[in-house]
């Protein structure tokens, strides 16, 4: 078995211009991932070399956009296991993927009694889009609640998921716990309802290896700049007959195939879904995303960010006045860290160790009903990713000890 | 923001982790919320004014130490002040904030002056500006 200093040995931060270029600890990677260089220049390239606006020219230039467009989503069909490359909608980001089914299929399938089921620790993403296509349809918004490690019991998503269920959505990691939820078992009961079930792979995408066949998951949606990506792409995987049969989200240029007077025919899938211009620069930036991630592995990236969670949870449990939210093992922390300091206010913590270098994220993180459930209110949260080092957590854990005492307490 | 070390100063430290105005104020004459979405600083304020001075002034509520101490010196300066300067050294305390009050002015403020250098810190101006923002929609309201 190879040893967590093995493991930590591999310096990754020379791939990532701005970590191997800047002297900060960067923890705040489930907010947005760092770029490695081969990202940065697969968009550069599109745009030095093959810019011109992808799916409709009938020039040279024109079909090299539409190729590096259309082998992008190639790449991510492969990347979850999809069957068919129609079943890739390139959106903006997860948000924009979640309010594509909350608009599209929610709107049109719903009827007042009906119930969309999902968590109370989901991201507002994952939570305000249902909860808009409940007030316009009259179906009813409900919560499964989880436990103060953060689990989900097998009895809470039975009795939750019953004949009136007509969707089931819930993140596979949580961006506040870093817990893995029991989605399979929550696409298992959507199914024998009768009802479709909405993945948020945000949190899961950039650290697991997905397979949306096996998962039988109908809708799952994530980000490029959560998985090395650029920002402005997403992605929604859905069902082909599930899309199929959904209306367009948005309407306009190049989701079309006719246009009279009168009428239109939408374009075939994935593009009735790709209204305007798309984001082809990203598109080949997040191809590039995932090759780079296929180099490395998903057993190399998880062993990694597993060793170093480890690192900074035994760390930060040894500190005093430190409080760690969710599980008390280490094991159910995907790489998130979520914790208050006894006497400091999260945002106190985050500009203290901004002023180490540490750069974490304070505040509601975008789950507010979930802090309201464990009653913690703002807290702080390190995330961090396979190419963060031994170094950063060392800096984090040094800094943390020292905060208590530049708060003005034990003096 | 290397200087941090030294921007939680004593007065700052001293002011949020004891600070002398946060209580309830059962027979306050006018309260108001006070609530930054981003950050989660949350804060009630609570005064008493007869004859058009602030007679006594509280505020409850929880949020970082640069907006609980900076709501606390901020009642330190304005009890037992006219409504009309309180609004003005609220002015200059906004106007500090935004680097553009002089050193004359700042001086005024006390202890407040204490959190000049916010100016050069984006992330926390919110913070600073909370209970200032808050105490002078409270006087302006009055007017009406």
């Amino acid at each position: 078995m190879v040893s967590d200093k093995d493991l930590l040995a591999y310096d990754y931060k020379k791939d990532f211009p701005l970590l191997a270029n800047m002297d900060v600890a960067y923890l705040d990677n489930a907010a947005t991932a760092q770029r490695p260089l081969c990202v940065i220049e697969a968009e550069r390239d599109f745009y030095l070399k093959h810019n011109a606006n992808p799916l409709r020219g009938l020039y040279q230039l024109a079909m090299e956009a539409t190729d590096a467009y259309e082998d992008a989503r190639t790449a991510v069909q492969k990347f979850i296991n999809a069957k068919h490359f129609e079943e890739i909608i390139f959106t903006r980001n997860t948000t924009e993927s979640l309010n594509l089914v909350a608009y599209s299929y929610a709107l049109h399938n719903l009827q007042p009694g009906d119930e969309i089921v999902t968590t109370i620790m989901e991201h507002h993403s994952n939570m305000l889009p249902w909860r808009m296509a409940a007030a316009q349809t009259g179906a009813t918004l409900k919560y499964i609640e989880c436990a103060a490690d953060g689990s989900i019991a097998d009895e809470a998503l039975a009795q939750a998921i019953t004949a009136k269920t007509k969707i089931v959505a819930m993140a596979q990691v949580s961006n506040v716990l870093g817990r893995l939820n029991p989605v399979e078992k929550a696409v298992e009961l959507a199914h024998k309802v009768g009802a479709v079930a909405v993945i948020d792979a945000a949190q899961s995408a950039p650290h697991m290896a997905i397979d949306v066949q096996k998962l039988d998951a109908d809708f799952l949606a994530f980000s490029g700049h959560k998985m090395m990506g650029p920002m402005g792409i997403g992605v929604l995987y859905g069902k082909k007959k599930l899309l199929d049969a959904m209306p367009p989200f948005l309407s306009g240029g190049e989701m079309i195939s006719m246009v009279s007077r009168d009428g239109q025919e939408y374009a075939p899938l994935p593009h009735k879904f790709e209204a305007g211009t798309v984001n082809a620069g990203a598109a080949a930036g997040l191809h590039a995303a995932i090759d780079y991630i296929n180099s490395i592995g998903f057993d190399i990236i998880e062993a990694r960010e597993a060793a170093l969670t480890r690192l900074a949870f035994e760390g930060m449990r040894q500190i005093e006045g430190v409080r760690i939210i969710g599980s008390p093992n280490v094991e159910e922390h995907k790489g998130i860290i979520t914790f208050t300091i006894d006497g400091v206010h999260p945002h106190d913590i985050a500009a203290i160790l901004d002023a180490d270098g540490v750069n974490i994220r304070a505040g509601n993180h975008c789950a507010q009903p979930l802090l309201d459930h464990l009653c913690t209110g703002a807290t702080a949260r390190v995330s961090l990713a396979f190419y963060n080092d031994e170094a950063d957590v060392r800096r984090l854990l040094d800094s943390l000890k020292t905060i208590r005492e530049r708060m003005g307490y034990g003096r | 923001m290397a200087d941090n070390r030294s921007f939680y100063n004593e007065i700052l430290l001293d002011h949020n982790m004891h600070p002398g105005h946060k209580h309830e104020l059962p027979d306050a004459d006018m309260e108001m919320r006070g609530y930054n979405p981003t950050c989660g600083d949350d804060i009630t304020m609570k005064l008493k004014l007869a004859d058009g001075v602030v007679t006594d002034g509280a505020f409850v509520g929880s949020g970082c130490a640069i907006s609980q101490a900076s709501a606390d010196m901020m009642l330190d300066l304005v009890i037992g002040k006219p409504k009309e300067e309180a609004l003005r050294l609220a002015d200059i305390f906004l106007r500090m904030i935004k680097g553009t009050a002089s050193e004359e002015e700042i001086d005024e403020l006390e202890e407040a002056s204490a959190l000049k250098d916010v100016s050069h810190m984006p992330a926390r101006v919110k913070c600073a500006v909370l209970g200032w923002h808050t105490l002078e929609q409270m006087l302006n309201n009055e007017e009406k």
